[in-house]
């Protein structure tokens, strides 16, 4: 609190930017210990959390006072003008010290309350349970088995504790093949897929420099592929493009020769870094924040940023890696660097292709669970929930769930959830309100005891549940089914529901989807409504009318003798 | 006819996968049954045989493209699939290409038709000789000179006319429609003869103070004879759109006092008025040079000038031509792509003709003021303008049969020259200047609203597609010729078939219904911004991806609101009826 120099400015104009008549509404600023708030003369309340605040600018004054325009990572951009020179001065430099914080234990999260007992908050954490989803994918069973060579982090700190491994993978051929990985990400199992008896296997780079081998780490990958009685022969998918991977090789780094690890076909694919990423929304932004934009500028822009041509890299990936299962039976290694931002796309990513439940509300859930936030996407440094290096933040998560959407958008009848659903989540992402996306790895959420000190957000969107139901949803049409998209360059589109999600002038006006949606709720109601009024007028129905009610009263009456006699 | 140089002919069934992947529809000449001697040749018949081996595993798409042709079928003719022998026929109306390109490869010729609704069809004929004559005959075919020899002077419907579509919108009855709102306007006559403006429908609503004579004096005023007329009257305030040609002010700066006291008496006292001029100013300026002009402010007082500046004839049929070619093209990467739609600059003319509709529907409806819409000759810029300003403010043109009106009143009667503007499409080689995607540009317009309002239309997008369908080729005399005089020479109304005469039959009305229509009688404000904008898929990819999972959403939302009728309708019932009980019980119980 003590960062609170202004907690209320009166007579502040929030201006829409895209209006092209430069309506403004005028209302009053607080600032709490967690969030910003406007009320305007509607009494109409904008929230904004300090955590959701990517930069704050104070603009030139102007006559009519003075300009701050925040960002925001959920893709928010309000822009204030605030009377007084003053007071805008102290919002500014309260809001730079809120957004950025420097310790976990000062995150929105550590205070947050939902009113909820410890033995609620224990069951929310366990509501997603992973055991529980290895179980469901056929593991462990005859090739594969849980390793306990994780069990104290000891091998590396960045991978879950429990590990399923081949079972034929003894312990020192994980340690050795641990030790010529990058961060000791050695490979394990991501996704076994029961029917074909293939795996999705992630790990980081090797560190093969020009010629280094590894014993261990041929092994290793030689029982993932023994592993697979149906294919002996495993792709290895390397989400790089061939000159990053080429220059890691330099630094001692780098990817698989084929000659070394027998059974391997060796796949470059070509999805950037998380800097290229990260200058590429930059750009996108830039675009669309602009007043007045003309239909060139944008497709320009868009062109420019590259930022479709990655999502589609990202997506070519997945479909890859979904056909190597479906259509070879083969198992797949995939990995990029340190294996925690590309291969947590292209896993996951071919997962929700391969398995419908992945495109479940709960499965979902489990997926994000498993492949982001278990295997050590480092959600913390790419999300910047603290003040750190900015060139660690990059939007990788960002592109899954577009990819997602993508996918819901070819697809609409293949998922249970909705757009409303994904925005949430990224919503999250960002908030720092509950525990689930705070720190980098497992091992660092449980040194904080988040567990203990925060809610996971899970249990909160399942309540929720109704909000985020796809009402086209079929469970039986596509429920076996692979997905395989089409991804010809115009079938991918700008997704204005994330970037432009509080621009509401940009939106259709009339939502096709929310009427369904409200229409599908209202006929589970009727239905019900049919069956009471179905069971009256066939009991009443059935005898004269003049008997009709004696008969109700007789039921009512038998139903009430009832507890006593019993 | 003559011109049929090779009635029948047999080709191998193989399937050429290597060149023309990218369409959905790759179709191979097997043969002419004996019994298409009866057919008449304003169509090209194709037989497909083995359809299946063209996309390989992904027969979806193949599924797909073969209940596209269903469609196709139903609006085009017949369409014969027999089971047994795993034949399809595909109907094809020569009018609808716009092109054919002949390859040949040793004894292998290929033909490529390109229609006007951007589909790509092969064929494959063994046989050089052969190959030529069909391709020869297409060709003449699909060229006739002469309008009276097309399909529609030819065409006998299979469907018991309910309504006759040439009555159905008269605009007296149109006029009528408003009579009881508007005294101060009148229906004049005065062009019966099409003498007074050639491109003018004999009955036009003028001010009432303007007598004929007068209207005379204006026409030799006004490009093309257009004098100003009545566009739109606006209920809620009494303001009004009028169209016309551009004034004749030429280099010297002509004025016409009966033109000035004509656009004056649709003003109410102390009022001003806009023209808005879709040309830029520096463009405006260069018509004088040529006789044409602009209203100058000294003889214009009570009127401010707008410049818009709507592109116009040659340069919007390079960006259909560039659009359609990319979007033709499957291969291309991802900034090739966005590069290729950008320089088509196909949304920018979108987002340029709302934005001037927006506009002229602000000043009527925010700004209470009347106004007057001219471009040059004002048949065609100027109608995407008044009548997308209508579709924003007037609910009744969002209607089926309010937007059938529209269409009538202000395109086909307002003189668009749609013969011109649709003799060809994106795939010609002719370049003239007259051809023009006008039209299809206002029903992409449409659309764009459309999609931002989804529940206050009537029709659904496929009715608009049919229109586009309809403009360029046709069973249907409605779109043919430029205007209502040469409807009336070509004796359309006796001779062919009027398209609303099939269109608003239930059978096809419920095709274009829109399941989620709830009267809205509100204006309804597009967003012009590039981020609402959306490249049009059902017309532009309609013929390059597979609508399978998009169709059958549809159909889902459908039935989620057919289902919600239905048990509506049920609970009402079941009310009733344990009401009648309940009340059956009070009177036996009341005694």
């Amino acid at each position: 609190m003590e960062h609170i120099r202004t907690t209320k400015v009166e007579q502040v104009k929030l201006l829409d930017r895209f209006s092209t008549s430069n309506k403004s509404l005028t209302g009053t600023l607080y600032l709490t210990a967690t969030h910003l708030l406007f009320i305007d003369a509607h009494q109409k309340e904008t929230w904004i959390l300090h955590h959701h605040i990517a930069s704050v600018e104070k603009l030139a004054l102007t006559t009519s006072g003075c300009p701050l325009v925040i960002q925001c990572k959920n893709f928010r951009t309000v822009h204030f003008i605030v009377p007084r020179e003053r007071d805008c001065h102290d919002i500014y430099n309260s809001l730079l010290q809120l957004s950025k914080q420097a310790k976990y234990e000062d995150l929105y999260a550590f205070s947050y309350n939902p009113k909820q007992n410890d033995a609620e908050r224990l069951r929310g954490w366990e509501l997603i349970d992973l055991a529980e989803e290895y179980k469901r994918m056929g593991v462990p069973n005859s090739n594969w088995q849980l390793s306990d060579a994780n069990r104290e982090y000891k091998i590396c700190e960045t991978y879950p504790r429990e590990l399923y491994v081949p079972r034929i993978a003894s312990k020192p051929i994980i340690v050795g093949s641990s030790k010529f990985r990058s961060k000791g990400r050695f490979p394990v199992l991501s996704y076994y897929h029961q029917s074909k008896e293939a795996a999705i296997c992630r790990c980081s780079q090797p560190l093969s420099g020009f010629s280094a081998r590894c014993l261990e780490d041929e092994h290793l990958l030689q029982a993932i592929s023994k592993a697979n009685p149906a294919n002996r022969y495993m792709y290895v998918m390397d989400t790089r493009p061939r000159l990053n991977a080429m220059a890691n090789r330099a630094a001692g780094k780098g990817y698989e020769n084929e000659d070394n690890y027998s059974n391997i076909r060796f796949q470059f694919v070509g999805i950037e870094n998380i800097h290229v990423m990260r200058s590429s929304l930059q750009k996108l932004l830039e675009v669309n924040g602009t007043k007045g934009l003309s239909v060139n500028d944008f497709y320009s822009g868009l062109e420019s940023s590259g930022w479709l041509r990655h999502i589609k890299a990202v997506m070519d990936a997945a479909i890859f890696l979904a056909k190597a299962i479906a259509a070879e039976s083969a198992s797949v290694l995939v990995h990029c660097s340190d294996g925690w931002d590309r291969t947590s796309q292209v896993c996951s990513l071919g997962s929700l292709l391969l398995d419908p439940y992945y495109r479940t509300i709960r499965g979902f859930m489990v997926l994000i669970e498993k492949d982001w936030i278990s295997f050590g996407h480092k959600f913390s440094e790419r999300c910047g929930h603290l003040d750190g290096d900015p060139k660690e933040v990059s939007p990788v998560f960002t592109q899954f769930l577009e990819c997602v959407w993508h996918l819901t958008e070819q697809f609409p009848q293949a998922f249970e959830f909705n757009e409303a659903f994904l925005l949430q989540i990224h919503e999250h992402i960002h908030s720092c309100q509950f525990g689930n996306f705070i720190g980098n790895c497992q091992k660092e959420r449980e040194e904080l005891k988040l567990k203990e000190k925060t809610y996971s957000l899970w249990p909160f969107l399942l309540d929720d549940q109704k909000k985020y139901l796809n009402p086209l949803y079929s469970s039986q049409s596509q429920k076996s089914a692979v997905l395989e998209p089409n991804t010809v360059s115009f079938n991918f589109k700008f997704w204005r529901n994330m970037y432009h999600q509080f621009d509401r002038t940009l939106h259709p006006r009339q939502s096709v989807f929310n009427i369904i949606m409200n229409m599908n709720e209202q006929n589970k109601q009727l239905e019900k409504d049919i069956k009471d009024l179905e069971s009256i007028t066939a009991v009443s129905g059935d005898r004269p009318g003049g008997q009709a009610e004696s008969t109700l009263t007789t039921l009512g009456q038998s139903d009430a003798t009832r507890p006593t006699s019993c | 006819m003559s011109v049929i140089k090779s009635s029948s002919f047999h080709t191998h069934t193989h399937t050429n996968l290597s060149l023309f992947q990218v369409l959905n529809n790759f179709w191979q000449f097997i043969q002419r049954t004996p019994c298409c001697a009866e057919v008449p040749a304003w169509w090209v018949q194709l037989h497909a045989f083995s359809v299946q081996g063209l996309f390989g595993k992904n027969s979806e798409q193949l599924t797909n493209s073969s209940s596209g042709l269903e469609l196709e079928g139903s609006v085009r003719g017949r369409r014969v699939e027999s089971p047994t022998d795993n034949t399809e026929e595909l109907w094809l109306l020569h009018s609808n290409i716009d092109a054919i390109d002949k390859r040949f490869v040793g004894p292998l010729g290929t033909i490529i038709i390109k229609c006007k609704d951007f589909r790509i069809i092969q064929l494959d004929i063994p046989g050089m000789e052969e190959c030529l004559n069909i391709a020869s005959s297409i060709e003449a075919l699909s060229t006739l000179d002469s309008i009276t020899l097309m399909y529609p002077f030819f065409y006998r419907p299979m469907f018991e006319v309910i309504e006759d579509g040439w009555h159905s919108f008269l605009p007296e009855q149109e006029f009528e429609l408003y009579s009881s709102t508007i005294s101060e306007w009148r229906l004049s006559y005065v062009n019966k003869e099409f003498s007074v403006c050639p491109s003018y429908p004999p009955a036009v609503i003028v001010p009432k103070a303007i007598d004929d004579d007068a209207l005379r004096k204006v026409a030799t005023f006004r490009h093309g004879g257009r004098f100003p007329v009545l566009s739109y009257y606006h209920k809620k305030n009494g303001m009004v759109i009028m169209r016309s040609g551009q004034p004749l002010t030429g280099t010297n700066g002509r004025r016409c006092k009966e033109d000035e006291k004509l656009i004056n008496a649709t003003l109410r006292a102390g009022k001003r008025g806009y023209i808005i001029d879709t040309r830029p100013l520096n463009i405006a300026q260069q018509a004088r040079a040529k006789g044409g002009g602009f209203e100058q402010e000294a003889h214009y007082p009570q009127w401010r000038r707008i410049h818009k500046s709507i592109d116009r004839y040659h340069i919007l049929q390079e960006s259909l031509i560039k659009l359609v070619e990319s979007c033709n093209d499957q291969t291309q990467n991802m900034d090739r792509w966005l590069s290729k739609l950008e320089a088509s600059n196909w949304l920018t003319h979108i987002k340029e003709i709302l934005t001037t509709a927006c506009l002229a529907a602000q000043c009527l409806d925010r700004e209470g003021a009347s106004i007057l819409i001219h471009g040059t000759e004002g048949t065609d810029s100027t109608l995407q303008v008044t009548s997308l300003a209508q579709i924003i403010l007037e609910p009744r043109s969002r209607t089926i049969r309010g937007f059938e009106a529209l269409i009538e009143r202000e395109w086909l009667q307002a003189g668009h020259p749609f013969q011109q503007r649709c003799a060809q499409s994106a795939y010609c080689n002719s370049k003239q200047k007259w051809e023009s995607p006008v039209f299809l540009l206002f029903l992409d317009c449409v659309w764009q609203i459309l999609r931002q309002f989804p529940c206050s239309f009537e029709f659904n997008e496929n009715f608009l597609i049919m229109l586009f369908e309809h403009a360029y080729a046709s069973q249907f005399g409605t779109f043919l010729g430029n205007n209502e005089s040469e409807r009336c020479k070509l004796k359309l109304q006796q001779k062919t078939m009027s398209l609303w005469s099939w269109v608003n039959r239930p059978s096809e009305l419920s095709k274009f219904t829109n399941p989620l229509f709830e009267a809205n009688n509100l204006v309804i404000w597009p967003s012009v911004a590039p981020q609402s904008l959306q490249l049009w898929e059902g017309i532009f990819l309609r013929w390059n991806r597979s609508s399978k999972y998009l169709d059958e959403a549809y159909e889902e939302m459908v039935n989620i609101i057919e289902y919600n009728k239905e048990l509506q309708a049920k609970v009402n019932l079941l009310r009733r009826q344990l009401a009648e009980l309940e009340t059956e019980d009070g009177v036996q119980e009341s005694p």
